[in-house]
């Protein structure tokens, strides 16, 4: 993974508008966060390779990132995003990893199935 | 001496901390052992520092991990049984339990070790116990293999007392130091990555012994 390119990131959602797309979308504070401190509360969330086809997306802030997605009849948005994946030319695979690099968010868009 | 054992637990890595010792100990004897691990840790939060796998790399790097460190243990027989991390407990339980009823016929395993259930910590460790623990009540009670169960939650002491079998692993802490590198994207354990003495005080006390409750059943 690799910090995120504003406007590489940007090209790249641009060439995946306006068709199906597989996505995987996910935030958690990991299945230990209440093992470890009982302040914090366990929540976590994913949607694997539901379908969805936007018209408009954007990825804006000076970083951790968020990303928006316009679709017919509503939005997929996501916040904290740092890091993409580089070499995937075909998928937009994105996470952003707190200060100890552990996964706290991830949007994926791709294609074919994950 | 065991015969057979068989490993029941659903990520690859939860047999590195709490019974990669007990395990290469038994190896050492001659005993066969058949380690299911029911998911590949697919939605894992630790990437590896910088992170080097994504969502889409993890499960082909955690399956890798996983083998190296069942070959630092001497595990023969590695079985994968593709389940999906964090979705045990919503799995099709007939299917679980079959799933886990087929190993116990095909291997006979004189002991089982998985997590107990309810004191776990993580859903999956809980729901791979109960399944395990579903799976062998329905045994005549004369074939029921013993079940020897890691728990690790904080009340659990008040629930399920003190664990009743306590295994001296300091012989086998290469072993077991070994099992817990190998899962590199998952752990960053400073002192093991500084320090290869095995017989360190510090690496003695906090590896040396594991821990486990023999499981009642009625």
């Amino acid at each position: 993974m690799q910090l995120i390119n504003q406007s590489e990131v940007q090209r790249r959602i641009d060439d995946l508008k306006d068709q199906d797309l597989y996505i995987h979308l996910e935030m958690t504070t990991g299945a230990y966060a209440a093992h470890f401190d009982s302040s914090k509360h366990p929540a976590a969330t994913f949607i694997t390779n539901a379908i969805i086809r936007f018209s408009h997306g954007s990825i804006s802030g000076s970083g951790p990132y968020r990303v928006g997605l316009k679709m017919e009849h509503g939005w997929v948005y996501s916040e904290g995003l740092t890091h993409y994946e580089e070499t995937e030319p075909e998928r937009l695979i994105m996470a952003g990893h707190d200060s100890q690099g552990k996964l706290i968010v991830s949007l994926q868009l791709s294609r074919q199935p994950f | 001496m065991e015969r057979h054992i068989l490993v029941v637990l659903p990520h690859p890595d939860d047999e590195a901390f709490g019974l990669s010792g007990t395990l290469a100990k038994h190896i050492k004897n001659g005993t066969q052992v058949t380690y299911a691990c029911l998911t590949l840790g697919e939605m894992g939060r630790n990437m590896g520092i910088p992170p080097f796998a994504t969502r889409v790399t993890l499960p082909s790097i955690r399956k890798g991990e996983l083998e190296e460190s069942c070959r630092a243990i001497g595990i023969q027989d590695l079985r994968m049984l593709g389940f999906h991390d964090k979705t045990i407990e919503f799995e099709d339980q007939d299917l679980l339990d079959a799933k886990i009823n087929d190993i116990i016929k095909e291997v006979r395993p004189s002991l089982i070790f998985t997590f107990y259930p309810g004191y776990s910590v993580h859903p999956d460790h809980d729901a791979t116990g109960a399944a395990v623990i579903r799976t062998v009540a329905r045994l005549p009670k004369d074939e029921r293999p013993t079940v020897h169960c890691i728990a690790f939650a904080k009340n659990l002491e008040q629930g399920i007392g003190h664990p009743d079998v306590l295994v001296d692993v300091k012989e086998f802490l290469p072993q077991k130091v070994q099992s817990i590198l190998a899962h590199r994207s998952q752990f960053q354990v400073a002192e093991l990555l500084n320090s290869t003495d095995h017989t360190s005080k510090e690496i003695q006390d906090r590896f040396g012994t594991e821990r486990f409750w023999t499981y009642k059943f009625d």
